[in-house]
């Protein structure tokens, strides 16, 4: 029994190609005849599956597709002519060009299609469905239930079961059609809906069918829309986290205004720019030249903070006005040199090839990767701060300084160190923003500016020396500047969470997670 | 805060002769426009380049002031008072614009060129008013006070100080600036307002009409200056003082520190709007750009530098800083910044009483 259906799969296998085979060659001379003889050929081509049909059909399509004055069809070989039934080199004298009309082309459209349907490479198969998808006919169901039956991709397959509805909408069969206006219905795509729509003038005993499947693909799309906000917003509110955390370690925390924050972001953006150039010229670094720039881009931007506060803040500490304006000169020192030593123009920090493209979520949410990136790479900061702040030595003697000064001086803490030490993480932080900023703004001397005040917000919003505050003031923000976005565009979002912020200061006055008790009073 | 700053003392580096110096510096300063008319040839000949750039610096002088009056005084940082010398200067600026009337490029009668050219069918409603010049002066004095008076009750009334008001002061120039730069807010989005004709029936740009600009912006910084000299002699002067060192001591002794902050804020944010109506004229420009924040910092800088709460020190430091600032930016541009920076650090740190404080140094 076993051996008999082997003998009989083989002997398939031997005769479906020689079958076809034979249908190639007998559709061959009606290339050469009058249009409707050509289309007839094509469709014949078309249901066949043979190989050799997809590059024949392709030549009549481009229109190089010759017929010799005997009625035989001559293919073009690099630059001489094949015999297209035997393939043998052939004489080009007296040929003319197979000419097409309107009725050829549509034949040879969905001919192609099907051809391709069983194409082995996936996106040839994908590019069928959806050239099948936009010329539908009845006749294209059969060759994608086939398709669909063998099909392993699940992106393409989907793709062809669009397709399928589609074909399966302008056929005679009324059950197919409401089978597959349900399945379009749970598609949740913009095509689907288009499709219904037009299905929706051409089926009028469907309506309410159709009715329901469109509500419901605007329910999934407006989902879609809200994820994609949403997702929108938490970029932009990682951004701004990053930005703000390491204010949230020298303004809240150490209570040390500085204005050159933004300065320091750039320092890091442009410590991204210059670790990519050191690792253009080899090869097999150049794709991690990213991840190497983050302990750059911190230890560059710490350093300048630690030279910052031991050679200027410390002298002024106490005196916030003019802590801010000095850190503010200082800022435009550090623009005014990288613009003289980088040049004024905007440089260009490439994504590495692992975080390019879009990632598509189930349901349909297409997400950016390198936005997708940022998001983890906020939250993996924020986890490395509060775990430096918790569980290192050095955390220990941050926190008892912040406590009571003199008394950590007493147990042998060496204040001095410590707020240098503070100082140079919160910079070195906004140093890491620096690298995630290089990958979504352009790299240039005044970076740091478009998000200080936006940093300063988050951390006043989120309560001053609370880090969780930080984090829900950073998304809050981001979220609902994305979500105004639509309504008002972009500048009026951003006044309007200014307009919003000020109002909310009027009730919570030291921002959302107000520190209580004795650590409060300042 | 920072008590180490008291009003200058009576006597010291003496009243007397700080007084004469100021006097002598204004009437060199009033020379200036007549000088201009002498024959080019004459060896006392001032250009016409020394008259308008004079006369600019006077607004800055007097925006100084405000900054003082407000800092220096009440210990109000705001870092935004550039938006205040920005909306006097939009409101002169589109009386400016009223007034080219039909003389446009696009030869609208009623319509600037920038609403002919952004499709605009009629005056938005905000506009009316504008052709009448004292309506333009009210409103480049009523709008800054307005802005002020609703940032200053919501700020102070929930106790918002120091860095924090700072901070909030210069979110809202940045707003402002990010709003003005729209072009469906009808002005003139960034190209701002520009190619004026006349103002009160003088054609500008002509040395009569830039000496009169010359003498009422010298006016106005003498009025400004006698009046914040007034209030800082006053007992109200006193009690923002007061304010400015130990703000929940004077609280605690039953002022209502709210209201005295709200009114010298509000009054110093008129007296830039005031300031900014007449720069406008002056170079003959307003855009967005004059809402930055670098403005309104760069501002707080020739306070700092002059010597906050003496009043002269704004003065001296508006006149030098600005000094510097032409002088460096034409020997060499790419300095400037650094100088600007430089001047951050080293006052902060070595000059905290700014050169006023030097001078008295130096007379003891």
């Amino acid at each position: 029994m076993k051996h008999f259906i082997l003998v009989l799969g083989v002997l398939l296998w031997l005769a479906l190609p020689a079958r076809a085979q034979d249908a190639f060659t007998a559709a061959l001379p009606g290339l050469a005849g009058g249009f409707g003889d050509i289309a007839t050929s094509v469709e014949q081509l078309g249901t066949a599956g043979d190989p050799r049909a997809l590059p024949l059909l392709r030549a009549l399509q481009e229109g190089k597709l010759q017929k010799a004055p005997d009625g035989r069809i001559l293919l073009p070989q690099g630059a001489d002519l094949a015999d297209a039934a035997t393939g043998q080199p052939a004489d080009a004298a007296g040929a003319e060009t197979v000419r097409l009309n309107n009725r050829v082309r549509q034949a040879l459209r969905g001919a192609l299609g099907r051809l391709q349907l069983v194409s082995p490479d996936a996106a040839e198969r994908a590019a069928a469905a959806d050239a099948i998808f936009r010329s539908r006919s009845a006749d294209d169901v059969k060759p994608l239930q086939t398709a669909i039956a063998r099909e392993s991709d699940a992106g393409v397959r989907a793709r062809m079961e669009l397709a399928l509805a589609a074909a399966q909408l302008v056929a005679p069969d009324e059950s197919a059609k409401r089978d597959a206006i349900a399945r379009l219905g749970a598609a949740g795509t913009v095509e689907a809906r288009a499709l219904l729509l037009e299905a929706r003038t051409a089926n009028p005993g469907l309506i309410t069918a159709i009715d329901v499947s469109i509500a419901s693909i605007e329910r999934t799309l407006s989902l879609r829309q809200a994820a994609e906000t949403l997702f929108q917003g938490l970029s932009l509110g990682s951004v701004l986290l990053l930005a703000a955390l390491g204010l949230a370690v020298t303004f809240g925390v150490m209570g040390v205004i500085n204005m050159a924050h933004g300065e320091f972001v750039m320092l890091g953006a442009y410590a991204t720019f210059m670790v990519q150039e050191a690792c253009r010229g080899i090869p097999w670094l150049a794709p991690w030249s990213l991840p190497l720039s983050v302990p750059a881009a911190f230890l560059i931007a710490a350093a300048a903070g630690a030279a910052l506060e031991r050679g200027l803040i410390r002298h002024i500490y106490g005196r916030p006005l003019e802590t801010l304006l000095m850190t503010f000169g200082v800022g435009m020192i550090l623009q005014q040199a990288v613009r003289l030593a980088f040049g004024a123009q905007n440089r260009e920090v490439s994504s590495p090839p692992w975080m390019q493209g879009t990632l598509m979520l189930p349901g349909g949410i297409s997400v950016t990767q390198n936005r997708l990136w940022i998001i983890v790479f906020g939250i993996a900061v924020l986890l490395l701060v509060v775990a430096a702040i918790r569980f290192t030595r050095f955390g220990l003697e941050m926190r008892a300084v912040v406590q009571n000064r003199r008394i950590a001086a007493t147990m042998g803490i060496r204040t001095g160190r410590v707020d240098a030490l503070t100082f140079a993480f919160g910079s070195g932080i906004a140093g890491m923003a620096g690298v995630a900023l290089s990958q979504i703004d352009n790299v240039s001397p005044n970076l740091g500016t478009g998000y200080i005040i936006d940093s300063f917000m988050v951390v006043v919003f989120g309560g001053v020396g609370s880090l969780a505050g930080t984090l829900v003031g950073a998304l809050t923000l981001g979220v609902v500047n994305k979500v105004l976005e639509p309504y008002a565009g972009a500048v009026l979002a951003k006044v309007f969470v200014l307009v919003a912020i000020m109002l909310f200061i009027q009730r919570r006055p030291r921002g959302l997670f107000a520190l209580k008790g004795r650590a409060a009073e300042s | 805060m920072s008590a180490s700053l008291a009003a200058p003392a009576p006597g010291g580096f003496g009243r007397m002769s700080l007084r004469l110096v100021l006097i002598g510096a204004l009437l060199l300063l009033a020379l200036l426009p007549v000088l201009n008319r002498l024959p080019a040839d004459s060896a006392l000949h001032v250009s016409d380049f020394i008259v308008s750039v004079s006369g600019k610096w006077i607004t800055y002088a007097i925006l100084a002031l405000a900054i003082d009056l407000a800092w220096g005084y009440a210990g109000i940082l705001s870092l935004g008072h550039g938006a205040f010398f920005a909306l006097g200067g939009y409101a002169i600026g589109m009386h400016l614009m009223r007034l080219i009337g039909p003389r446009g490029v696009y030869g609208h009668p009623t319509l600037p060129d920038f609403m002919v050219f952004l499709g605009y069918k009629e005056l938005p409603w905000y506009w009316s008013g504008f052709d009448h010049f004292p309506f333009a002066i009210l409103m480049a004095v009523a709008v800054p006070g307005l802005l002020a008076g609703i940032v200053g009750f919501l700020a102070f009334r929930s106790r918002i100080t120091g860095v924090y008001l700072s901070i909030i002061t210069q979110a809202l120039t940045y707003a402002l600036m990010l709003a003005f730069f729209r072009n469906d807010m009808g002005f003139g989005g960034n190209n701002g307002f520009t190619d004026f004709k006349e103002l009160l029936g003088m054609p500008l740009n002509t040395p009569s009409a830039r000496s009169t600009l010359f003498y009422a912006s010298l006016l106005l910084l003498l009025g400004a200056l006698w009046l914040c000299g007034w209030i800082a002699r006053s007992k109200l002067g006193r009690v923002l003082v007061a304010i400015r060192d130990a703000e929940s001591r004077v609280r605690f002794l039953g002022y209502d520190v709210t209201q005295h902050k709200l009114f010298v804020f509000v009054l110093s944010a008129m007296i830039a709007g005031l300031a900014g109506a007449l720069y406008v004229p002056q170079v003959g420009i307003i855009n967005p750009g004059e809402f930055s924040p670098g403005n309104s910092i760069e501002a707080v800088i020739w306070v700092a530098v002059g010597g906050r709460g003496t009043l002269v020190g704004a003065l001296l430091g508006a006149f030098s800083v600005n000094a510097l600032k032409t002088w460096l930016t034409t020997v060499a541009p790419d300095l400037w910044l650094f100088a600007l920076g430089g001047l951050f650090v080293a006052v902060t740190l070595f000059l905290p009483r700014g050169l006023i404080g030097l001078f008295s140094k130096a007379a003891k």
